[in-house]
């Protein structure tokens, strides 16, 4: 049971930003006297506000059916996001956690929203990539759905967004599979529309459908057995009462059906068969908001799940980094990557080096140690900035030659030469050259293995970067040395697919440049995740 | 279908009393099993049994597509239109309490709001789902290629 003082203190810590404003709202309807200030109501409210703008603003897009407006509101629902997701992190970045009462109903009873540095990380990455990928759908989206289904395609794109941001801010573990369920079901419906350009997208959306669900329903049977154990869903609550039932054999199918339902949304090898032909085939834009946010959304569910949740302690009884997350993660990397390199169609190879770069957000996890995880978190960030920026590109290439197939990309480099540098800039960070927010993530991973002083380690990582040179190599070669078909006109993609595309590419040299900033970020992350306290100095 | 008499004559019947069971489970959701989910799919239920005796066409004239289509955004704007509400109040999104003059009544006008919007949006997915199943059955000329 929950004693009344934590209660008492869980409702206190939801309404420190509502104390601050000096507003009656903490207290219930009848002591409140005059309607706040505009101002106050979203100061008070913004983990709500959150998720609440896109999931507003979905239905009317429906419901006003309107091309241009669409676009419009969907521009407005993601870039109001990332305002708010650039408080919230500002807000956690000293290590201090708000907490969210929806309908005031306190937790654990109730549902909380809960932002720490972590998640906050997660939102930002979420809420940035959203909002490139909304400026960027208009000209793509022009170009690869036909025009009634826009309406509909920027309300699943926002409803997408939204359950994302969802996902990432929920404190309540039923929640998460609510908002979870509201992103995965959006997410097959983009993939499909895929099926204008090339019929496989409803093969490959009906794929991610099933092994998609079949994730889910793991991860809700798993959350059941621990449910029935605990008799409570709030993650914070449930990770008081777990510890008691260490040995518990109940408890460990719940942890082992939790963990294996996120690791297939996660496309942790060999549950990652729903991811290639997914992103091959649904709309560029789509493939870039989702290569850059889905993977890591659920990367952070299963952290707080296995960090938060259950405890590491509980991981490490159960064997999950060293042989489950850290062979699975190696196993992960080396073919992702081996794979990646026989491909033919551009989007796959950056699809398959999707796996590999799961494999090393699995590897941090396993290294068990502070510089690890930390490796992780920062690796979520920097390969949602490369991803992004490398399908983005991809996506202006599709634009203007009509496919990414390695033969379609002859001399794209010489036709389009910004759109190619563009993907030049995201290729080099993928690799992990200095300067690039790449090089960061595969530093602190090589640290973390230089601690554990696993050598073999850094082999690996070594090699497989040496292998994503290859792979990017094998675009760059078409694109740049080879002559261009007869007959295409030399031409840029227009200039709302250029601008985002951009906005990534610098992104990934700026915060290789000036990483302090993130790693502070992703330290501070790691700190509260394994419960240290302070923040990152 | 119109030689088949009883099965008109039934459905014609049956169609009242399922549109006001539907209800009931709406409005009683509050104080037993049921609720706005359960609700919507009964009233679909109904619209789906007359466009299986009378034919899609008369269903559509009752029911538009794209009208339908529309009101899956109406129901959900109305939940999300209560618990926006409810923050211009100044109280924490979906706090009912102060949707009316004391917090019982507010929570009881909530909730209604809520599930009426639930069983609003569940109703017509359901018939939107229905309509594309079934506008898709009806082409087998049009290059039907899967």
């Amino acid at each position: 049971m929950a004693s009344p003082e934590i209660i008492l203190a869980a409702a206190e810590a939801g309404h420190i930003v509502t104390a601050a404003a000096g507003t009656h709202v903490g207290t219930h309807g009848a002591t409140h006297h005059e309607a706040p200030g505009l101002l106050d109501i979203i100061r008070n409210n913004l983990p709500a506000l959150q998720v609440l703008v896109p999931l507003t603003l979905a239905p009317l897009i429906t419901l006003l059916n309107n091309r241009n407006l669409s676009w419009l509101l969907a521009m407005v629902g993601t870039s109001v996001s990332l305002l708010i997701a650039v408080v919230l992190t500002t807000q956690v970045l000293d290590g201090s956690v708000i907490s969210y009462a929806l309908g005031n109903w306190a937790p654990p009873l109730g549902i909380e929203l809960r932002v720490d540095a972590a998640n906050a990380l997660v939102l930002l990455i979420v809420a940035a990539i959203g909002t490139c990928a909304a400026i960027y759908a208009r000209p793509s989206v022009d170009k690869e759905l036909g025009m009634t289904e826009q309406p509909l395609f920027y309300t699943a794109f926002l409803l997408c967004f939204s359950g994302l941001l969802g996902v990432t801010i929920t404190g309540d573990a039923f929640n998460l599979f609510v908002f979870l369920e509201i992103s995965s079901l959006s997410t097959y419906a983009l993939v499909a529309m895929g099926a204008k350009q090339d019929r496989r997208a409803l093969n490959a959306a009906y794929n991610y459908l099933i092994l998609g669900t079949v994730g889910a329903t793991f991860y809700v049977i798993g959350l059941g057995l621990a449910y029935m154990m605990t008799g409570t869903l709030n993650m914070a609550d449930l990770a008081q009462r777990l510890p008691d039932l260490m040995g518990s054999g109940t408890l460990w199918v719940a942890f082992g059906f939790i963990t294996i339902g996120l690791a297939t949304k996660l496309a942790m090898f060999p549950l990652h068969f729903w991811l290639p032909n997914a992103y091959t085939y649904a709309p560029s834009v789509v493939t870039g908001f989702l290569a850059a946010t889905a993977t890591k959304v659920a990367v952070y569910a299963l952290i707080r799940f296995i960090f938060t949740v259950f405890g590491a302690d509980f991981a490490v009884e159960a064997q999950l980094f060293g042989k489950v997350l850290l062979p699975l993660g190696l196993i992960g990397i080396i073919a992702g990557s081996l794979v990646a390199i026989w491909q033919v169609n551009a989007k796959r190879i950056l699809a398959f080096s999707s796996v590999a770069q799961i494999g090393y957000m699995l590897v941090g996890l396993g290294l068990m140690s502070l510089t690890g995880l930390t490796a992780t978190m920062l690796h979520m960030f920097n390969h949602a900035l490369m991803k992004g920026a490398l399908f983005f590109a991809l996506g202006a290439v599709m634009w203007k030659l009509g496919g990414v197939t390695l033969d379609k990309m002859r001399g794209a480099g010489k036709l389009m030469p910004w759109t190619m540098a563009a993907f030049v800039g995201g290729g080099l960070s993928l690799v992990g050259v200095p300067t690039t927010v790449g090089f960061i993530s595969k530093w602190y991973l090589l640290n973390a293995a230089f601690e554990r002083e696993w050598y073999w380690l850094i082999a690996i990582l070594l090699i497989t970067s040496l292998m994503a040179a290859v792979y990017m190599w094998r675009v760059f070669e078409v694109a740049y040395l080879r002559p261009a078909p007869e007959g295409v006109q030399k031409g840029e993609a227009p200039l709302l697919l250029l601008i985002p595309t951009w906005a990534l590419v610098l992104a990934n040299f700026w915060f290789g440049l000036n990483a302090t900033t993130t790693v502070n970020l992703a330290e501070t992350a790691a700190r509260g995740l394994l419960g240290l306290t302070g923040g990152a100095n | 279908m119109n030689h088949h008499l009883i099965l008109r004559v039934i459905t014609k019947i049956l169609i009242p009393p399922i549109l006001l069971f539907a209800l009931y489970v709406q409005f009683h959701g509050d104080y037993g099993p049921g609720g706005g989910f359960q609700a919507g799919v009964i009233f679909a239920a109904a619209f789906v049994l007359y466009a299986l005796i009378f034919g899609l066409d008369a269903a559509n004239d009752v029911a538009p597509p794209h009208i339908v289509r529309g009101f899956t955004a109406v129901g959900w704007l109305l939940y999300i239109g209560v618990g926006v509400w409810s923050l211009f109040l100044g109280a924490p999104f979906l706090d009912y309490s102060v949707l009316a003059h004391d917090p019982i009544h507010g929570q009881h006008y909530g909730i209604l709001l809520v599930e009426g919007g639930v069983g609003i949006t569940v109703a017509s997915t359901m018939i939107t789902i229905f309509n594309y199943f079934a506008e898709h059955g009806r082409l087998p000329k049009e290059g039907d290629d899967d």
